[in-house]
């Protein structure tokens, strides 16, 4: 017997070409040397289907307009930079697939809003890192661990608060909120849900401290229920339901 | 000359604590009058819309009726007061929300604690002292147990 190759009748299948799609994006600019007032400026670009509307940004900022200003650093949905308005809801530019919208329609880009507008989709976080900083989002524990040894967590005590520990601080969810929209004082998701965090967590000793600041006028109770923020979170936290349980943790005296 | 945009919220101040927590007892003050409200005002439509026959027997001798009982006295001055801060609750959450400007919002809630305020006294001033058998009225529109009746 001799091995004979049956010589394939043709090489490996051609790979139909795949296909691209013209897709038209409607980008929010502003530029504040020039412009008075935002305006809207569309590009056409040739997109996969597996693309995504970062891809789409980087192909526009690459070879139709160097002046388009955005963040971005990771691009894999981990560094919470590129949170921005895509067809009116809060997503990440880098987790939102071309195929997952309806390309027939031009699709709608623009900075995420209730923060300060530098420039195209560009906003200034410094009010919202403010709001996170102002829960205490840190360790602070009055024991002292046992000698050579970490504290001990049960794995029901770290599930407590295994959602809010997802956060990336993209500001999606606390730029998705219409009382953050107006109101200057409201903590917002992001901060509460970094308060949960800690307040849940069995290792840390000042819960009491975060349910204070946030038992304030300006703190929980201005949660409208609305759930813009589970909506928006790229990452999947159940924001609306974290705000829930802090306001309950409130109402005991006690997380 | 670059432009810069304002800033869409209200200017951040520093955080104060003190005194009673209002906007958590409004919190939970929405929550427990809603369910209340939620009995109140379904029981308040069967009894008045369905019971007997329903709403073509509401009349003044109807009301007239009613209201010489101390349970829905009590029922529906639950249900005003209830209601009437509940709502005006609402609204002031609603301005404290949008109306951005400080007198805007002063000029607001004041108006809403107006209302409120009438409202609940009147309403409750009528259920109080309502007479059922006004004297000198045609016997066919008061209720049954009216003197003129007997």
């Amino acid at each position: 017997m001799t091995l004979v190759a049956d010589a394939p009748a043709s090489g490996p299948a051609p790979e139909a070409p795949i296909e691209a799609f013209t897709v038209t994006l409607i980008i929010r600019r502003f530029d504040p040397d020039v412009d008075d007032e935002p305006r809207w400026q569309d590009f056409d670009v040739q997109m996969f289907a597996t693309d995504r509307i970062l891809d789409a940004l980087h192909k526009i900022k690459w070879e139709q307009d160097g002046s388009l200003t955005f963040r971005r650093s990771c691009a894999h949905g981990i560094c919470g930079s590129d949170a921005m308005r895509i067809n009116g809801r809060n997503r990440l530019a880098c987790k939102t697939l071309i195929k997952d919208l309806d390309i027939t329609k031009p699709i709608y880009v623009e900075a995420i809003k209730g923060l300060p507008l530098e420039k195209d989709l560009i906003v200034d976080m410094d009010p919202f890192f403010e709001s996170f900083r102002d829960v205490q989002p840190f360790l602070q524990a009055a024991s002292v661990p046992p000698k050579g040894k970490e504290r001990v967590q049960s794995v029901a005590e770290r599930a407590r608060f295994d959602d809010t520990t997802k956060c990336i601080l993209c500001a999606a969810c606390t730029s998705s909120c219409p009382v953050f929209w107006t109101d200057g004082q409201y903590f917002g998701p992001a901060a509460i849900v970094n308060a949960h965090r800690f307040i849940f967590d069995s290792r840390d000793d000042q819960a009491q401290t975060r349910l204070d600041i946030l038992n304030d006028k300006e703190g929980v109770w201005r949660c409208r229920t609305t759930f813009n923020c589970t909506d928006a979170c790229p990452r999947g936290i159940q924001v609306t339901q974290a705000i829930a349980e802090v306001k309950q943790a409130i109402m005991r005296g006690k997380p | 000359m670059a432009t810069t945009i304002d800033s869409p919220r209200a200017p951040h101040t520093v955080r104060r604590n003190r005194g009673v927590n209002w906007e958590k007892w409004g919190w939970i003050y929405m929550r427990a009058s809603g369910v209340v409200l939620l009995i109140l005002i379904f029981g308040h439509l069967f009894v008045n819309l369905l019971v007997g026959d329903g709403i073509s027997a509401i009349d003044f001798a109807f009301i007239g009726g009613k209201w010489s009982d101390p349970f829905w006295q009590v029922w529906d001055t639950l249900m005003l007061w209830l209601a009437l801060i509940h709502g005006g609750n609402g609204m002031r959450t609603i301005v404290n929300d949008y109306a951005t400007r400080p007198l805007t919002r002063k000029i607001l809630l004041a108006g809403i604690l107006v209302a409120v305020v009438a409202e609940i006294v009147l309403g409750t001033l009528v259920i109080y002292t309502f007479d059922p058998c006004p004297v000198g009225s045609p016997a066919d529109l008061l209720p049954s147990f009216c003197p003129v009746n007997q």
